[in-house]
């Protein structure tokens, strides 16, 4: 991976397995992951509620793109290509200099942005703690609260067999 | 022979105004907003999405509004509007034991880990019109139930507890991940297609085709005994390895229906008897289209099982070369364009041919 | 746009030096693809390039120009010694996105500073009977477009006959282009850039040297 931009990468070596030999490339990993699945609006009210708004340049506008999913054979086979979807990305440099990269599902480049401003702020130590309290947390809670209520009304239609027991004739 | 190939700019201009209008019909109804057809023709969104092999909900309702409903069209639109993004790269492979579970069912084993969830589903309705969504004030907002909890994290597939006895062939990836895996969108199809190719082919195939194929193996057509091992609905996490980082990140969710078909083995010379397996996978939710999917698959596995071809669903060419509804309804559809120097051609023809008949009728009468 | 202060200060994070793309990539892309299409459309005649952008040593501006416009993820770029350097392959990385590979065979497009050591045009993809725009499109960074030997063309888009000179070239270059252009339609295209100028030099054309 010498070949990536080290910019964007500041913690990752891209050698080591994801997220487990590297505990600063796990945390990114996942607090990436959790901008990327939160709603737009979330985001938004995150960054109006930031107090310190930083300055920062574009390494790479946002544009939107595809990612061919993959998948496998029978779940656990060789890989397939199921089909395309966007993705909308971008990368940006805070004035203090630490890059953020925004890589999210779907054509919203706001979502990208905001996505990429809270990677690059949460790489300043000085900041991380906080804006995991602040924001990561919550977007992840409120990711998680989505997904239990669907995963409560799909258990609701779960089938309780009954097996009827026939007496003993005696 | 000259044929007028202009003068018709004006009424193909005044064609798209006709159909605009058409579009929008009457205009005492109220207009219908994307996020209408997104939140309340969801299985038609996931049938443009899958076919259209473009999953972006917002694009695929735009595409049912502006082809007015009709689903090819839609597809069409989406698989033109694809061509025009770049491409990032390859997902890793998504990991459908990880999925947030909506539905689950297995006709194979009734007590199975996870249980058997029915989720949202029209199997278990009866088919009767339902009067209440025609009422005038509409259904208001109905409400689900919602158990305690919910459904277990992590569900085992059923292919993979059969796995334990040995009784069901195993799928592993051979080449550990180290292949090129074919892809449509950049190669043309060949033959003698890997299985990687047949499957994407088959994702975005017609559900119409598949749907007509899977029915005549079942039917006769192709040796399949096939068994529901397992249908699962829900939602996987899309994990993408930028080239800026170098490890994987979520890019998001995306919904998945996949189907596991159990298929009956007498064994070959090479294989001890066993249950084969075809599988399906699709965007949405598209229960119909991934069990077809899994019959076809299986049915197209014949040359690799060592059993005859000798059906239309085991022949590979015939099927992967007529799946396509893009290219089907455009190879169809050219038919409406203009022929008229081809047409001559055919009546001169046709006028020479009869001469000659008539002459030959005339001689042999006299 | 004050990229390129802002990746001075690079602030601790990092030190390599990401020079920025095409200022408006949408636009400017087409503007220079414009330019690509008129210089194979009338080959031997010089054009310049819209788009005025420093990308890595040692590229000239249309050299990265062209790059930036044809390369994607799915173009795999081979490179030769002199220019695959580690901010060069950062840089096609970040803005491209295109893969690199080892041999020249398994190319999409070929990106040569340094012609006089180049591989031979066979050694590039030349196509197959049922594809031959799988062949290669060779970038070749030529000290100058003006001071070397003349050459003359003949071929389509050219009334009668053009006149190149490109410098740099190693001796068996055209010789190497007869046998390329018998070939057709199969054989790799060219484009040779310096400075902001690229001349078009397509497999359809003839060169008498």
């Amino acid at each position: 991976m010498d070949a990536a931009p080290r910019s964007a990468a500041p913690q990752g070596d891209g050698q080591s397995a994801p997220g487990e030999r590297d505990p600063a490339q796990a945390a990114r990993r996942r607090w990436m992951s959790v901008l990327a699945k939160a709603k737009l609006n979330e985001l938004e009210s995150a960054w109006e509620d930031l107090a310190q708004k930083p300055a920062y340049d574009w390494l790479r506008r946002p544009e939107v793109g595809m990612v061919m999913v993959r998948a496998r054979t029978g779940g656990t086979g060789g890989r397939f290509n199921l089909g395309q979807m966007t993705v909308t990305r971008c990368a940006l440099r805070l004035a203090s200099g630490e890059a953020g990269l925004g890589y999210v599902q779907g054509r919203s480049k706001r979502h990208a942005e905001l996505a990429a401003l809270f990677d690059a702020l949460l790489q300043d130590e000085g900041r991380r703690g906080e804006l995991e309290d602040s924001v990561i947390a919550p977007l992840e809670a409120s990711h998680l609260d989505r997904r239990t209520a669907r995963s409560r009304k799909a258990n609701s239609t779960k089938v309780n067999f009954f097996t009827m027991v026939r007496g003993e004739n005696e | 022979m000259y044929v007028a190939v202009k003068g018709g700019e004006q009424a193909i201009l005044n064609s798209h105004k006709l159909i605009a209008e058409e579009r929008r019909g009457d205009t005492e109804v109220p207009e219908l907003s994307l996020a209408q057809i997104k939140e309340q023709m969801q299985l038609a969104v996931d049938r443009v999405m899958t076919e259209g092999s473009l999953y972006d909900r917002d694009l695929a309702a735009l595409a049912i509004k502006q082809a007015q409903g009709d689903l090819l069209e839609a597809i069409f639109l989406l698989r033109a509007y694809r061509t025009t993004l770049t491409r990032f790269g390859e997902s890793e492979p998504i990991d459908t034991s990880c999925m947030a579970v909506r539905r689950r069912i297995s006709a194979a084993y009734k007590d199975l880990p996870g249980g058997q969830v029915l989720g949202p589903s029209y199997d278990y309705t009866h088919r009767l019109l339902d009067f209440a969504l025609a009422a005038e004030e509409g259904v208001g907002a109905p409400e689900a139930e919602a158990a305690e909890a919910g459904v277990d994290e992590s569900i085992p597939r059923v292919t993979d507890i059969l796995n334990h006895e040995g009784l069901i062939e195993e799928e592993t990836a051979l080449d550990g991940d180290a292949g090129a895996v074919a892809d449509l969108t950049r190669e043309p199809l060949r033959f003698p297609a890997g299985r990687d190719l047949r499957l994407q082919n088959l994702a975005r195939g017609d559900e119409g085709f598949l749907l007509a194929l899977g029915y005549s193996t079942q039917r006769g057509y192709g040796r399949n005994h096939p068994f529901a091992g397992e249908i699962r609905l829900g939602e996987v996490a899309v994990e993408f390895v930028p080239e800026e980082l170098g490890f994987p990140i979520e890019l998001g969710e995306i919904t998945v229906t996949e189907c596991q078909m159990i298929n009956q083995f007498a064994g070959s010379a090479g294989r001890p008897p066993q249950f084969t397996r075809g599988y399906g996978l699709s965007f949405g939710h598209c229960e119909r289209k991934t069990m077809a999917m899994a019959l076809v698959d299986r049915a197209l596995r014949a040359r690799e099982l060592d059993e005859t071809v000798e059906y239309p669903a085991q022949d590979e060419e015939f099927v992967l070369y007529h799946s396509d509804n893009v290219e089907a309804s455009g190879f169809v559809q050219h038919l409406k364009l203009p022929h008229y120097v081809d047409f001559q051609s055919e009546l001169q023809l046709i006028r020479s041919l009869r001469r000659r008949h008539d002459e030959e009728q005339q001689e042999a009468a006299e | 746009m004050a990229l390129a202060t802002s990746l001075n200060a690079s602030g601790g994070i990092d030190t390599a030096e990401l020079r920025p793309g095409l200022a408006d990539p949408v636009h400017d892309s087409q503007h220079i693809f414009r330019g690509l299409l008129t210089a194979l459309a009338h080959p031997g005649r010089p054009v310049t390039l819209p788009g005025d952008v420093a990308g890595p040593e040692p590229l000239d501006p249309a050299t990265t120009a062209v790059a930036l416009t044809l390369l994607d993820y799915d173009t795999p770029l081979w490179i030769d010694w002199i220019a695959d350097t580690p901010p060069l392959r950062a840089y096609l990385k970040f803005h491209c996105g295109c893969p690199l590979v080892e041999r020249s065979q398994d190319a999409a497009f070929g990106l040569v500073t340094d012609p006089e050591n180049m591989p031979r045009l066979a050694l590039f993809a030349q196509g197959r009977d049922q594809y031959p725009d799988s062949s290669a499109s060779l970038l070749l960074q030529v000290p100058s477009l003006e001071e070397g030997p003349a050459v003359t063309l003949k071929g389509p888009g050219i009334r009668e006959t053009a006149t190149i000179r490109p410098a740099g070239l190693p001796d068996w270059f055209w010789n190497d282009w007869r046998l390329n252009a018998a070939q057709f339609p199969l054989g790799v295209d060219i484009f040779f850039t310096c400075g902001r100028s690229v001349v078009g030099l397509p497999r359809s054309i003839l060169a008498e040297g």
